[in-house]
């Protein structure tokens, strides 16, 4: 099938395009230099933006934490559901939508693909069962690996290159990525009810330190040549006091990186960017982290902004989730998995009125609007542990207006407003940047070639938004810029018109993308991994990998890696 | 002989993978690593029940006919229903869950599973106050401690203490089957004391076993490594291995463990016994508990259908919570049919809950008491079902039954059962698991690959494939009714 967008203000960072009235030509699901304009479907699209598709670099959208979730909270499904429509399946869930829901609210805001960022080896199929019920986006998901016994051992024994081929034999099996590592240390710990304190503090019974495990698995991530970086979630997460455990967990991995090129992303760094002794003493580090980030460039980063809403946080931190029980005294979900990982829930309602939550709210401003370079710090919610996906219009509106952020700033608690950095920051983004924070820097960071520019050669993967950047200032009209992203004029997935005027037209299956890593040796892993396979964990060798018929269409790379 | 290895167990919750089976002729002749129930599964599930063509009923019997006719007439009946029932679903894949639900929602009926006469109460109090769990393999690593409440093992769950609890390998904790062995020792060698002691003594009255009132606490030496609690109304198989065994009169569950949330929480008993047991032996067990590295509570139908149900349940799930401020603590139900776990994870992740869902309004609708299957039956407002791998009318109240039967009812199932007998179109299908691939999620929700073992008879297909068929079929259906 052939399409013609024509006269789109386009933006396409990656490719320099700034704003140009420019025709995109799509064929066979890619963009192309030109198609039969006889013949092609034509969208006019004059007067309105064109970007990529979004991407989303860490979002919980499946699994068995994500759906622990749905379980716990029928409340949060009564009051949004979605009908069956002749071309869409039915659905519920606010903070927690239903598989197919969430495919279709992605896509009607123009996102075209979405990474789930924490997957537990051992239930990795449920992952993959529930992204393959996920329409119209692709995705891809990072296997949690840094509490993984293989690898606390190998690294404690200095064996690196050992640990680097396990590592590439399970992101085959689980048909992940990239290398997850979450309050590295910590959860292993967790498995006895206990934590580790800092990156230097030891992990019981394994002779092994955060830092130890933060760096190895850099170290493998390199010798596996894999697109995206490691990708980390810091230990001592949402506690007063943690930017220093952020900074030092960047700092660790200085030495690492060559050629400017990134060597960790530090996912939602909002919550690890507390300052203060305590609750009482709290407040933003923002600032901090920020400088540090400036001065470097082995850094990436996403935000994990706060929105005020009820939603529900879930992350693999059991003792995290531990501690935020105990603090809310909500009900509580733990569920550690063996050998591997661990997870907890606990539904969080952010207030305006909370100094604390309002705090976070500015940290995630702050750190976007502060981090000078858009590559470096991609826009999430950490979905839905800061809010929910479907708030991401009024993040661009914050993010492009100060008008927009005063107008919430009013609102908060007066003692988080006077503290808030965001009065003195001007800073407003522009589309071009707006394209970069939740495009084209998504796709860099993630090593995605295909994706986040419209090149010719690149995914069709288009959205189009009702909004005339040539006519209307989105600082004074953000309003409009929030309408315009949460309902896409047309959404375009592998060159197919998905969406229109924000209403779902097809129902379509997305891509799981994988990484198929090459290994020089890679039969006598097999080999090791059966003999101690029954030692670690409760299912047998043979049924503990992911085939390709768990994944509705499978798309993956090969990556040759240097061991 | 081909042996197949790694094959999963399609019986119960523990779902084992290890099993080994001999095939002969496309015939399973000898089963390895299995308990008896697994045995008898695989060694027997062709038997004389097996319906092995599709029929419907006819001036009042149930005559043979073929499968296109038996899935047209399927099809016809849901999509002439109003309000159709479909269930069952806990003993078959999660692809075929699937599409149940996907033809539950195109027909706009109400799907429920199982659980809602098993572990209902179990899920409405989680979503009540949550739960702290794990994967059995951390309970066979790390637990020092196993709790089962209302739940018999050793019978209901054959293999679960011996692959995952007390009599397992792990890696912090070694098996406690050494020490059982000496202390059954132990035991045999203190009674034949008692005997020669008795003899010496011959003058005295032999002394007589306490009637249960006077209940005196399990006579137990102590042993190494592992302990395992055993708390049930019966003195079962299980309890027999324990070190702790807490005999709790019927139904007093709930006075049980409030007692251990106060005695965990160092509050004082002002009482002597509660629910039947002496308040010293609860303080023992209350101390055990709180003074191990790992726990972990199973609890089972004695706990979720005695009476009290949910609040049995709240007070359980809010003790091994209080339980994590000492030490670590996990709780999970022990769940019966092989896959009635993947049953509510695939509705959950379709349409957000796990249980009971109504989709008569186009989209999924939740409310157990009204919207789970016996309740929209006893209420008579169900026009037709479905029932898949199940058997409600020998399971189901009296009055429910009657009406599923009063309505036309489609059966998909390989053998002839109760509710198959009384069906007006029985669909045979595969038996998932050893005719039929597929997904199933064992109790602690990790998810396990079924494998096909042998070929199904000629003819007989799975329930996936049935229920796609049907599904094709009703919208095929609809669709001309559309256009008329
Ligand atoms: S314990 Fe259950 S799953 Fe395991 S072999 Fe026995 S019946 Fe099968
Ligand atoms: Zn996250």
């Amino acid at each position: 099938m052939e399409l013609l967008i024509k006269n789109g203000l386009v933006y396409d960072p990656i490719n320099g395009v700034n704003e140009e009235k420019m025709d995109i030509a799509v064929k066979d699901g890619k963009i192309v230099e030109k198609v039969n304009e006889r013949r092609a479907k034509k969208i006019d699209a004059s007067g309105m933006i064109v970007m990529p598709g979004g991407i989303d670099i860490h979002s919980h959208i499946a699994g068995g934490k994500v759906n622990s979730g749905r379980l716990l909270r029928p409340e949060d499904h009564f009051k949004d559901f979605e009908r069956k429509t002749a071309v869409t399946r039915s659905g519920v869930g606010y903070s927690i939508p239903s598989t197919f829901t969430t495919g279709y609210r992605y896509a009607r805001m123009g996102w075209t693909t979405v990474m789930d960022p924490a997957m537990p080896p051992l239930e990795a199929k449920h992952t993959h069962e529930e992204l393959s019920d996920t329409p119209i986006i692709d995705k891809a998901s990072y296997p949690l690996l840094g509490d993984w016994w293989f690898v606390l051992e190998y690294l404690r024994d200095g064996k690196i290159e050992e640990c680097a081929r396990h590592v590439a034999w399970m992101i085959k099996a689980t048909k992940g990525y990239a290398i997850k590592l979450v309050n590295p240390g910590g959860l292993e710990a967790w498995g006895f009810g206990r934590n580790v304190k800092n990156i230097d503090d030891p992990v019981p019974y394994f002779g092994i330190t955060p830092r130890e495990i933060i760096r190895g698995l850099c170290r493998v991530n390199k010798l596996l040549n894999l697109p995206h970086t490691i990708h980390v979630h810091t230990n001592n997460l949402g506690k007063p006091g943690n930017y220093v455990t952020a900074l030092e967990t960047m700092k660790c991995v200085e030495d690492l990186a060559e050629d400017g090129k990134p060597v960790i992303h530090i996912t939602h760094c909002q919550f690890s960017a507390f300052k203060g002794d305590d609750w009482r003493t709290f407040e933003s580090g923002a600032e901090e982290i920020a400088n540090y980030v400036n001065a470097h460039s082995h850094v990436t980063m996403d935000m994990g902004q706060v929105i005020f809403t009820d939603t529900t946080t879930m992350t693999a931190d059991g003792p995290f989730q531990y501690i935020l029980y105990t603090l809310s005294g909500n009900k509580w979900v733990n569920h550690d998995v063996e050998t591997e990982t661990s997870a907890g829930i606990v539904p969080f309602h952010y207030r305006r009125r909370s100094y604390v939550h309002a705090t976070q709210w500015s940290i995630g401003l702050e750190l976007a609007l502060l981090i000078k370079d858009p590559w470096k710090i991609l826009m999430t919610t950490d979905h839905p542990n800061g809010g929910p996906f479907i708030a991401y219009p009024r993040i661009v509106a914050w993010l492009m207006s100060r008008k927009a952020r005063e107008a919430t700033l009013k609102k908060i608690n007066s003692k988080a407003r006077s503290r808030s950095l965001l009065p003195t920051i001007d800073r407003e983004l522009s589309f071009y940047e707006i394209a970069i924070v939740t495009r084209a820097g998504q796709a860099k960071a993630l090593g995605l070639k295909n994706k986040g520019h419209l090149g010719i050669g690149a995914d069709a993967d288009i959205a189009i938004y009702k909004f005339n950047s040539e006519t209307m200032d989105p600082s004074k009209k953000y309003k409009a810029v929030r309408r315009a992203f949460k309902r896409a004029a047309y959404t375009i997935k592998s060159g197919q018109v998905v969406v229109k005027d924000g209403e779902v037209l097809k129902h379509v299956d997305g891509a799981t993308m994988w990484l198929d890593v090459k290994t020089s040796e890679e039969a006598k892993i097999t080999e090791e991994m059966k003999r101690r396979f029954k030692d670690y964990w409760t299912v047998e060798f043979e049924n503990y990998p992911v085939s390709e018929d768990y994944l509705a269409i499978s798309q993956p790379t090969t990556v040759k890696a240097d061991v | 002989m081909p042996v197949v290895k790694a094959v999963t167990c399609p019986v119960c919750g523990s779902l084992c993978d290890d099993i080994e089976l001999t095939v002969e002729n496309g015939r399973i002749v000898k089963v390895k690593n299995g308990c008896a129930m697994c045995e008898a599964k695989f060694l027997g599930y062709c038997g004389e029940h097996r319906v092995l063509k599709p029929m419907i009923r006819k001036n009042g019997g149930l005559v043979k006919t073929t499968l296109k006719e038996a899935v047209r007439r399927a099809a016809e009946i849901l999509a002439e229903a109003n309000y159709p029932v479909l269930y069952g679903w806990s003993s078959t894949s999660c692809e075929a869950i699937s599409v149940g639900i996907e033809l539950a929602e195109e027909v706009g009926g109400v799907i429920d599973n199982t659980s809602v006469v098993c572990h209902g109460p179990s899920i409405l109090s989680i979503q009540n106050v949550g739960i702290p769990s794990c994967t059995l393999g951390q309970i066979r690593h790390r637990a020092d401690l196993i709790v089962y409440w209302g739940s018999n093992p050793w019978s209901a769950h054959p293999r679960h203490i011996e692959r995952y609890t007390a009599f397992a390998e792990g890696r912090f904790e070694k098996s406690a089957w050494r020490s059982y062995v000496n202390k059954v020792k132990a035991l045999v060698g203190r009674k034949k004391l008692q005997s020669a002691i008795k003899r010496l003594f011959v003058k005295k009255p032999a002394p007589v076993p306490p009637p249960i009132s006077e209940y005196k606490p399990y006579p137990f030496i102590t042993k190494e490594g592992r302990k395992l609690i055993v708390i049930d109304v019966r003195r079962t198989k299980s309890a027999e291995i324990a070190d702790y065994f807490v005999q709790v009169e019927p139904n007093k569950d709930y006075e049980l463990l409030q007692a251990f949330r106060m005695l965990i929480r160092d509050q004082e008993l002002e009482v002597d016994r509660v629910a039947g047991v002496p308040v010293e032996y609860l303080e023992e067990v209350a101390d055990v508990m709180v003074s191990c590295d790992f726990g972990a509570l199973f609890f089972g139908l004695g706990l979720t259908m005695s009476s009290g149900k949910l609040r049995n349940i709240d007070a359980a799930l809010s003790l091994v919570r209080d339980l994590n401020m000492r030490t670590k603590f996990i709780i999970m139900p022990m769940r019966g049919h092989f896959n009635v776990t993947g049953a509510n994870i695939v509705f959950t992740w379709q349409t957000g809950y796990p249980y009971a869902v109504d989709f008569s309004l186009g989209y999924p609708r939740y409310n157990p008491g009204e919207t789970s299957v016996v309740d929209v039956l006893l209420r008579k407002e169900s026009d037709a079902a479905i029932i898949v791998a199940s058997d409600p009318v020998s399971s189901f109240p009296r009055k429910a039954a009657e009406h599923l039967v009063k309505n036309p009812l489609i059966v998909i199932d390989p053998h002839m059962n109760v509710t198959a007998q009384m069906a007006d179109v029985l669909i045979p299908s595969a038996f998932v698991g050893i005719e039929a691939s597929g997904t199933a999620y064992r109790m602690d929700h990790v998810p396990i690959p079924l494998k096909k073992v042998v070929n199904p008879p000629k003819g007989i297909h799975p329930d996936e494939e049935i229920l796609r068929r049907i599904l094709k079929e009703v919208r095929r259906i609809k669709k001309k009714e559309e256009a008329a």
